[in-house]
């Protein structure tokens, strides 16, 4: 590397290590918070779920079925099934949170209904009334049981019961489940945080060098503009690199959580996060492909604009390009086989991520979304250099 | 005497945006800011470049430090071209104006440091002349304060202090005493003067006539980008003072407009 480039690459990690703010608002904070707002998120949904397990619940029936008793006899251990005439104070009591309980009121001779329904009541349905509170979790869990119970009632025959301990008709594994639904989620997740790295660093380091006045500074020492322009380009993309790293760690760290079933013990395997050292490697070369190429091309944007906020405003819709990019594995089945897409710069990105993630690395999309990635950075890095040649673009007011 | 700097027919022309025209109060989407310039510079002399604002005189010294370059003509610098070979100029000169800046994070220790790597001077002689220029500034004392820190006089010395770091042989500034106070503009001036006896070559531009009268050996008199009297001070005023001098070659030039 040419010693110039790399006293502006020492100059720009002197420049971020030595601002804690910076520092601080660019690295730790993207990980803390994301760890903070997943992990207070799935704490949140989980005390949901769980809230009211172990509360004590009334199944109030009126005009019990011989047919239903026996279900709902054996349906919770914290349930009580009563059989009782529902009235109208019940439901009232409900009403006012004054009885924890869920009110079912069947028609009187409910089973002799059902079998002679044909001949007695012609196509009518046997009406079951049902009250309940939703504001109570155990309420509505019992609820929603009922009803699977009438549900499954309802039906002449079974689907998709097992009968046998072990017995399952989704013949997907546990692994593969967690790969399809990390194949979906990560791509996107990880080139956002990317992106929110650069985005935080690149505008500042060009945008905001041309609106101080630094730049010119800078232009005026016998260095070449393309040891500037790569100098620049490789600092943004390892400061943008810390920064996807920490908000990595944050999602890694706090997904199980976000995500844990209640009695899970190990949330790893449960979400089905197995991947083999290559898996890892290749998702750190392409990570690496990745952020080359997003500083390249906010640098360039940055490098048109006249100050730090009008690069903002040219790199935003940018962006959300990017984003929706990022969202297209969740619409599609696994990662393109067609060679040609690992060719379009960002979106190869996404499409390695999608591979790597649902288990179906191939080096060959991942070595030329790599080595089209470089050539585009080189690309970058001359045009940034004609740029910085440029009055027009530098001093432009 | 060797001719060190050597400009001839240096011409730039701008396109104005709709707003520079606004500004400007004109219809005409192209200005002329230097017009077919020549002149030369020898080695250890100040060479002053006088002139109204607007004049000309930022451009043409942006062009001699290879930030902009020229739509006609050329400068040789010590044997390099501004045209053909930028990046020589910019190892043989200092180049100090208020448009250009030092990152307010950085401290003038680092800030030493960096440029002369840019220029490539050797730790040893970057060490032994930052000592020398620090303390010939009084920077040594805050040479640990980071430059947002400094006050705006120890600023505009650590500018010229950094634009020296490679001891160049051409040192172009435009408008030395811009904004400085009393005390640092005598400062720079002095320093200036010491320079050229070392046999350094200074091409500045001012509109202070006070400033060329004491410092310019020779001077280069610019009015709308055309070069209207340019010699040695004496030959120039020719009996004048230099004010008086500018004003009587400003009315031919504007046909008594002022």
């Amino acid at each position: 590397m040419k010693s110039n480039t790399w006293t502006i690459i020492k100059k720009e990690f002197a420049r971020f290590f030595g601002d804690r703010q910076l520092l601080f608002t660019t690295v730790i904070m993207p990980g803390l918070l994301i760890y903070i707002i997943y992990s207070l998120m799935g704490t949140g949904i989980q005390s949901m779920i769980t809230k009211g397990a172990d509360e004590v619940v009334m199944l109030r029936v009126e005009n019990m079925p011989e047919s239903m008793a026996p279900l709902f006899g054996a349906m919770d251990s914290s349930l009580v099934v009563v059989q009782q005439p529902v009235t109208e104070a019940d439901i009232a009591q409900l009403e006012d949170k004054e009885i924890n309980a869920v009110l079912v009121r069947f028609p009187e001779r409910f089973d002799e209904v059902v079998i002679g329904k044909s001949e007695e009541m012609g196509d009518a349905l046997p009406n079951v009334e049902i009250y309940y509170n939703s504001t109570n979790n155990a309420a509505s869990r019992v609820y929603m049981a009922v009803s699977t119970i009438l549900g499954n009632y309802g039906r002449t025959f079974t689907v998709n019961v097992p009968q046998e301990e072990g017995q399952r008709f989704d013949q997907a594994t546990d692994d593969s489940i967690g790969a399809m639904i990390w194949s979906k989620i990560l791509p996107m997740l990880i080139i956002m945080m990317l992106f929110s790295g650069v985005m935080a660093i690149a505008p500042s380091s060009i945008a905001g060098e041309k609106e101080r006045g630094t730049i010119a500074t800078l232009l005026v020492t016998p260095m070449k503009r393309n040891e500037l322009a790569l100098g620049k380009i490789i600092s943004l993309s390892g400061i943008a690199l810390l920064s996807g790293i920490s908000s990595f760690i944050g999602i890694a760290l706090s997904l199980p959580k976000m995500i844990a079933i209640e009695g899970a013990s190990d949330a790893a395997s449960m979400l089905g996060f197995h991947y083999t050292t290559s898996d890892y490697v290749a998702l750190l070369l392409v990570i690496l492909a990745s952020v080359l190429i997003m500083a390249s091309a906010v640098s360039l944007l940055s490098a048109l604009a006249k100050d730090v906020k009008n690069a903002g405003t040219m790199v935003t819709p940018f962006m959300l390009v990017v984003m929706l990019a990022g969202l297209l594995p969740m619409f599609q089945d696994g990662a393109s086989t067609d060679l040609a897409v690992y060719f379009i710069p960002f979106y190869n990105s996404i499409e390695v991520m999608t591979a790597v993630f649902s288990h179906e690395l191939d080096w060959t999309p991942v070595v030329v979304t790599m080595a089209s990635d470089v050539v585009y950075t080189c690309i970058a890095v001359w045009v940034l250099t004609r740029m910085f040649n440029s009055e027009k673009v530098m001093f432009s007011k | 005497m060797e001719e060190i700097l050597k400009v001839e027919g240096l011409s730039k022309t701008f396109t104005l945006s709709r707003k520079q025209q606004k500004i400007e109060r004109t219809t005409a989407k192209r200005k002329v800011a230097v017009d077919n310039l020549t002149f030369s510079a020898v080695r250890g002399e100040i060479f002053g470049l006088l002139g109204p604002n607007g004049a000309g005189k930022t451009t043409t010294l942006r062009m001699l430090s290879t930030l902009i370059k020229p739509d006609g003509g050329d400068a040789e610098l010590d044997g390099c071209s501004v045209v053909r070979q930028p990046e020589q100029v910019r190892g043989k000169i200092g180049f100090l104006t208020s448009e250009l800046k030092l990152e307010d994070f950085f401290t003038p220790n680092y800030l030493f440091d960096f440029f002369s790597q840019l220029h490539g001077v050797d730790p040893n002689t970057t060490a032994e002349r930052k000592e020398r220029m620090f303390k010939r500034f009084g920077i040594d004392k805050f040479a640990e304060v980071k430059v947002a820190n400094l006050s705006t006089g120890m600023k505009q010395k650590l500018s010229l202090v950094i634009s020296l770091v490679h001891d160049p042989e051409v040192i172009i500034f435009d408008e030395p005493t811009n904004g400085l106070d009393v005390l640092t503009a005598r400062t720079v001036t002095d320093y200036l003067q010491e320079l050229r006896g070392e046999g350094k070559t200074i091409i500045l531009s001012t509109h202070i006539f006070s400033l060329v009268e004491r410092l310019c050996d020779r001077v280069g008199i610019i009015i709308d980008g055309r070069l209207v009297a340019c010699g040695a001070l004496s030959d120039v005023c020719n009996g004048l003072t230099i004010e008086d001098r500018f004003f009587e070659l400003y009315k031919e030039v504007k046909g008594g407009e002022e």
